[in-house]
């Protein structure tokens, strides 16, 4: 029963479910809250990235830039012209979609370093238009969000929700629907991975020409990845707009998109569970390191390349390689 | 009868240098036709001309009749032609019969949202395309391999398992590029099985191969490249009389 389980493809999603069930206990106050609840977002984010990068190979640096546009489509949608939060979410995701689909035309052509050049440029072009367009996006200074509305119902962090006569407060009920969220997106990256469309994506990075000639069309593929995981970043960064109620172009920039990779890349590439843990790590060290005031950012660059050198697959893919290591030695002592 | 695959007059050059000069040749549905020649003679050339991996300098190739001049490794693919690798093509990041499942591709339309939802239909091919996967591999010989990871198998099994992945995708014609280098003779005997056993139900295979006692024993005709120009084209028997093919190849 238990064996069966730990076989099932869905098992990372029920452990990841409990989790997130069980974490409220840790969390003393709202901070570790709204901590908890950027850390979902964020990880959502980069499982979209993870199936661009870790799966079909490619890379974005400037993926940042889509999480931007995101939730500046909704800080304007519903801030300025009255929209209600879910349309601007849903029109938001289509229009940085086709706004993928076009700039992915061309670049995906690109390779390697190329590609990286491309994308990067693709990053700043949008967080520069984000801080020159006053009138649209106030500029550098940002712009106020209001609180995620559906059904004229609003979810603030700020509220107080009564549900089923249980009181919870609104960082609370933030991190809840967070959580439902990430497991949705985890659910869906899966699911997507699993099929064919995600074998032709993985054919793409394992052997381009296998995958051409036995039918992958190549590019339609690196374009289709490129749009969804632009759709997955654009739709977190509604979210993550509504959720800090105020945005500035720093959510399109460089060091956003660095750091969305790094997640990816220290997590472990092409697993969906180790970007989450990248996510999470990357969130967690500043909080740790802070003890080190001006050491700190010595300290993270030095934990990221011992990382990196020692565990060059990413945390996750290193940690469950060796366990299961442990687990054959251990049942081939026992036989 | 008209030919399965036709090639008119076919030129590549890479600069100054002709890798395939003049060649035409003409391959019917269900022969085993074979390509020899000395090494740098143009016969991977020809394969990846034909295959649509390189555009042709000069001259044309019809598949069933129909000009390929405008058209991608797997728009070719869709028409039934699917080829191996004499630098093994493998995806590494994924398990061995994954690998066959991606040559069940273009048998596989699934939409997007039916695949995030992974709805019962998808479930149903997909359990239907890992099926016939694994009874590839038993066929091929590999069976043993189903949930390996590709890059933990041996040569010869990834040679076999890239035959495989060819069949999968249900071509009319194959092109086997040198399958059996690298193969020791009890690998090459099973090879020349499997060749056989593939044409007998009716895929057409096109060859290129330097073990002549394996060309000779399972083609039909066989077509003899030097130096990127068609040194002599004919049967087994007429190959192996042919006084230029035995100056220039076999030796005396």
């Amino acid at each position: 029963m238990l064996n069966t389980f730990m076989q099932s493809r869905l098992r990372g999603l029920v452990i990841l479910a409990l989790i997130l069930v069980i974490l409220p206990a840790f969390l003393g106050n709202p901070f570790h809250y709204e901590l908890v609840t950027q850390m979902a977002i964020i990880a959502a984010t980069v499982v979209g990235l993870n199936l661009l990068v870790g799966f079909a190979g490619q890379i974005s640096l400037g993926h940042a830039g889509f999480f931007g546009l995101g939730a500046y489509f909704t800080g304007i949608a519903t801030g300025t012209y009255g929209w209600s939060s879910v349309p601007a979410l849903v029109v938001g995701a289509i229009v940085v979609g086709a706004i993928a689909w076009i700039v992915g035309r061309p670049i995906l052509r690109l390779k390697g370093h190329y590609l990286s050049m491309a994308t990067l440029a693709v990053g700043f072009i949008i967080a520069i238009i984000l801080n020159n367009e006053r009138a649209l996006t106030g500029g550098p200074d940002g712009m106020p969000v209001p609180a995620f509305e559906i059904f004229g119902w609003e979810l603030s962090a700020f509220g107080r929700y009564s549900l089923f006569g249980i009181t919870i407060e609104g960082f609370q009920a933030w991190y809840i629907f967070a959580s439902v969220v990430l497991l949705v997106a985890v659910w869906f990256a899966l699911n997507l991975i699993e099929s064919p469309i995600g074998r032709a994506l993985r054919s793409v990075h394992g052997s381009e020409v296998a995958a051409s000639v036995v039918g992958v069309n190549t590019a339609k593929y690196k374009s289709l990845v490129f749009v969804i995981s632009a759709i997955y970043a654009s739709l977190m960064g509604s979210l993550y707009a509504h959720f800090q109620g105020f945005i500035t172009p720093a959510v399109a920039s460089f060091e956003f998109s660095i750091l969305f990779i790094t997640m990816v890349v220290l997590g472990g590439m092409g697993s969906t569970f180790g970007v989450i843990l990248g996510a999470v790590v990357l969130k967690l060290l500043p909080q740790v390191l802070a003890d080190f005031q001006e050491l700190e950012h010595v300290m993270f660059g030095l934990i990221l390349m011992l990382t990196m050198i020692f565990m060059p697959k990413g945390l996750l893919p290193t940690l469950t390689a060796f366990v299961s290591k442990k687990m054959r030695k251990k049942a081939g002592g026992e036989a | 009868m008209t030919a399965l695959v036709e090639v008119k007059g076919l030129d590549k050059a890479f600069g100054g240098v002709h890798a395939v000069e003049g060649v035409s040749f003409s391959v019917e549905a269900g022969q085993v036709y074979s390509v020899i020649g000395p090494n740098g003679a143009g016969k991977t050339t020809l394969f990846n001309l034909i295959t649509g991996l390189y555009t042709p300098t000069k001259g044309e190739i019809l598949l069933n009749g129909e000009s390929t001049a405008k058209l991608e490794p797997n728009e070719l693919a869709e028409r039934g032609m699917c080829r191996t690798f004499q630098q093994m093509q493998i995806c590494m990041n994924m398990t061995a019969i994954e690998n066959v499942m991606l040559g069940r591709h273009l048998q596989l339309k699934s939409s997007l949202f039916t695949t995030l939802f992974r709805l019962p239909s998808l479930r149903r091919n997909e359990a239907a395309a890992r099926k016939r996967a694994a009874e590839l591999m038993e066929y091929v010989g590999c069976g043993d391999y189903l949930d390996a990871e590709a890059s933990a198998m041996s040569y010869g099994a990834l040679k076999r398992l890239e035959i495989a992945r060819a069949l999968a995708a249900e071509p009319k014609v194959i092109l086997l590029d040198e399958p059996a280098a690298g193969l020791n003779a009890v690998e090459t005997a099973a090879l020349e099985d499997l060749i056989r056993k593939i044409a007998d139900q009716g895929t057409t295979v096109m060859l290129v191969e330097h073990d002549m006692k394996l060309v000779m024993g399972i083609s039909d005709r066989l077509l003899v490249l030097n130096y990127g120009r068609v040194l002599a084209e004919g049967t087994p028997e007429e190959i192996r009389q042919n006084p230029d093919v035995i100056a220039a190849y076999l030796g005396g």
